[in-house]
């Protein structure tokens, strides 16, 4: 009849179950948001926090009981690997504590973090009646799932379209969870404006990439293009456009330097706990798939790619590490501390050995471990306007609250990688790494950048236990069980690491094959 | 190697040379009788650019309806294909078209109960 069509269609296979964790959260975000549609505005938030959690356990379980049978599905879109699924189940299990960040609702007097109603005028009579009613953003929710089902997927892709399409399931709801703090709505909304234009900036580089990619190999399988450059008889510019758009498009996603910008000004504007969510949970997601892209699709193009790796690795941790330096806002500070630790998770990248992955691994997990403790603790200390974020406002604080200002030194401390704490573990195991794949000269460099940052982390540490309290400061405040409860777990996993490393790390290194 | 793109470049310059000759060809050949609505961006419609300061917003309820529009829009693209080749592909495609129906039809219902398609 027509002789466009294939005259025999051939079903795809699909794997559902190896599917099912990404299956059950974008599930779930689909029936929340029949939840914000139907449910009466009274009960959604309970609806929905019950719903969230049950999605992201069930997920967990799922994820959990089926790792180890790895596939490759979706026709070679989608590989369910070792790497995959540890990062999956790490994203899920992070999104737990970020939810119960998100959950809190005794810290301000007015709610939870987010706004009342987004669209109404910042400072506005119309904003203050709808807060006295109570009113919260519950499409915070939906947003969420969305988001942490596309992570999901954006760490298992196999192809360069299913990978454009899960980055963009995963940054869009994030766009707008940065819009939707109750305080300072102008900050937030200008957060969410600059998040928003860079994204889509980063985005563009990643599809013009994907582009030329297909251009060079004629085909979008990561591996397929592994073979086509394995069959490359000399230089070729297309492939080497491709690889640089590519590997920008996930540079701005993982905020490494000189595509950072963004990050600062994102990070505080945005709510605390949609930072948390960005600082941890997009940072494993982006460096996951920097990692699979490079190892799978261009390690025969390493020769032409490492060079400029080794120059944003150094210029990364440097950068970051002497701007954290000159903050005077804690929000800010960690900020550029996240920005650094991207740098150090590109000497993994570079490294291009099995290492190399189960020690961005080990990395991912307790810069998140730590990473969503500091944010948490971030919406504890309080002034009458909201959050107490400049650095003069900490001092004293561990003579007020010792065990808040103890939990947060401790955190600190593992982003600086003191011993005994589990960043020390991740920044042993990545420049072991580095050095086993010839990159010695960067793991210098994040030596001595390492006590750079230890100095800045330290200042807070002395300014928090060493320094008389201000008459007028903020006061640190009980929070529910939510918050306490994420806080506590994270700086525990952060001295268990620290102490007892050895399970996290065999886990990571049964992991640490890509299949394609 | 680049010899195979040839035509692309070709097919630019051929556009590129179509669209200088036209709008040259146009304002050397056509007539040239102007009045106000001619000199406008659009000759119909709403204004693109209102004039007074304050008065001249568009409402957000264009943009909402526009991209409900899309939305839908979307939806049939994807429809018609299916519906062509239905026969070829059997129960999978049928299942599949259908969750992708359910999906649109939530977002949907989300529009309708939070008051999308209300006007006022």
């Amino acid at each position: 009849m027509n002789e466009l069509i294939a005259s025999v269609f051939e079903t795809p296979v699909i794997n559902y179950r190896q599917l099912s964790p990404i299956l059950i959260i974008l599930g779930a975000a689909v029936i929340s948001v029949l939840v914000e549609a139907f449910v009466p505005r009274a009960n959604r938030r309970v609806v929905q926090l019950v719903l969230v959690f049950l999605a992201l356990i069930t997920a967990i379980i799922w994820a959990v009981t089926g790792a180890g049978q790895q596939a490759i599905t979706g026709e070679g879109a989608i590989a369910v690997d070792g790497p995959g699924t540890f990062l999956q189940i790490t994203i899920l299990i992070v999104s737990v504590f970020v939810a119960m960040l998100m959950a809190e609702n005794r810290l301000d007097p007015a709610g939870d973090a987010f706004t009342a109603r987004a669209n109404s005028l910042p400072g506005s009579e119309d904003e203050r009646e709808y807060t006295n009613r109570g009113w919260t953003t519950t499409e915070l929710w939906p947003l969420f799932l969305f988001s942490v089902g596309g992570m999901l997927l954006f760490v298992v892709a196999n192809d360069l379209l299913i990978l454009f399409v899960a980055l963009e399931v995963m940054s869009l709801p994030l766009y707008l969870m940065a819009a939707i703090a109750r305080r300072r709505r102008l900050l937030s909304q200008e957060a969410a404006m600059k998040y928003f234009l860079l994204g889509a900036f980063g985005s563009a580089f990643f599809l013009y990439g994907s582009a030329m990619a297909y251009g060079f190999a004629g085909s979008i399988r990561l591996g397929d293009i592994a073979n086509a450059i394995s069959a490359l008889p000399g230089p070729n510019g297309l492939i080497i456009a491709a690889v640089a758009l590519l590997s920008v498009g996930m540079f701005f996603k993982i905020a490494a330097v000189p595509f950072h910008m963004w990050a600062p000004d994102v990070y505080v504007g945005a709510p605390s706990p949609v930072t948390a969510f960005m600082a941890s949970c997009v940072k494993i997601a982006g460096v996951g798939v920097l990692l699979r892209v490079m190892y799978v699709a261009f390690s025969g193009l390493a020769w032409d790619w490492r060079p400029l790796f080794w120059i944003v690795s150094i210029v990364t941790m440097l950068v970051a590490t002497i701007l954290a330096l000159t903050q005077t806002d804690i929000k800010r500070m960690l900020a550029y501390s996240s920005i650094s630790h991207a740098g150090f998770l590109l000497i993994a990248v570079i490294a291009l050995n099995p290492q190399g992955i189960a020690s961005t691994l080990i990395y991912l997990v307790v810069y998140a471990t730590a990473t969503v403790g500091a944010f948490g603790i971030v919406t504890l200390v309080r002034g009458p306007s909201g959050e107490a974020t400049h650095l003069s406002q900490w001092a004293g604080l561990g003579k007020r609250s010792p065990l808040v200002a103890g939990g947060f030194a401790i955190l600190l401390l593992s982003f600086a990688g003191i011993p005994l704490t589990a960043g020390f573990i991740g920044k042993f195991t990545v420049f072991g790494a580095g050095i086993a794949g010839g990159a010695t000269p960067v793991v210098i460099v994040g030596a001595v950048a390492s006590m750079i940052a230890a100095f800045f982390y330290v200042r807070v540490i002395v300014l928090m236990f060493f320094t008389d309290p201000a008459e007028d400061g903020p006061t640190v405040v009980t929070p529910s069980p939510f918050t306490g409860i994420a806080i506590s777990v994270s700086v525990i996993l952060t001295v268990i690491f620290g102490i007892f490393p050895q399970p996290l790390i065999e886990l990571a290194e049964k992991a640490s094959i890509f299949i394609r | 190697m680049g010899a195979e793109y040839i035509p692309v470049l070709l097919l630019g310059a051929l556009a590129f040379a179509f669209a200088v000759f036209s709008v040259t060809l146009a304002t050397l050949t056509g007539p040239k009788r102007y009045n106000r609505a001619k000199r406008d961006a659009y000759e119909c419609g709403i204004d693109p650019t209102p004039q007074p300061m304050g008065g001249g917003h568009f409402s957000i309820k264009y943009y909402l309806t526009a991209m409900l529009f899309i939305i839908f829009d979307i939806e049939i693209v994807f429809l018609y294909p299916w519906a062509v080749s239905f026969g070829l592909m059997g129960v999978f495609a049928l299942v599949e078209v259908i969750l992708f129906i359910v999906t649109v039809f939530c977002v949907y219902l989300f529009v309708w109960r939070r008051g999308g398609l209300e006007w006022d």
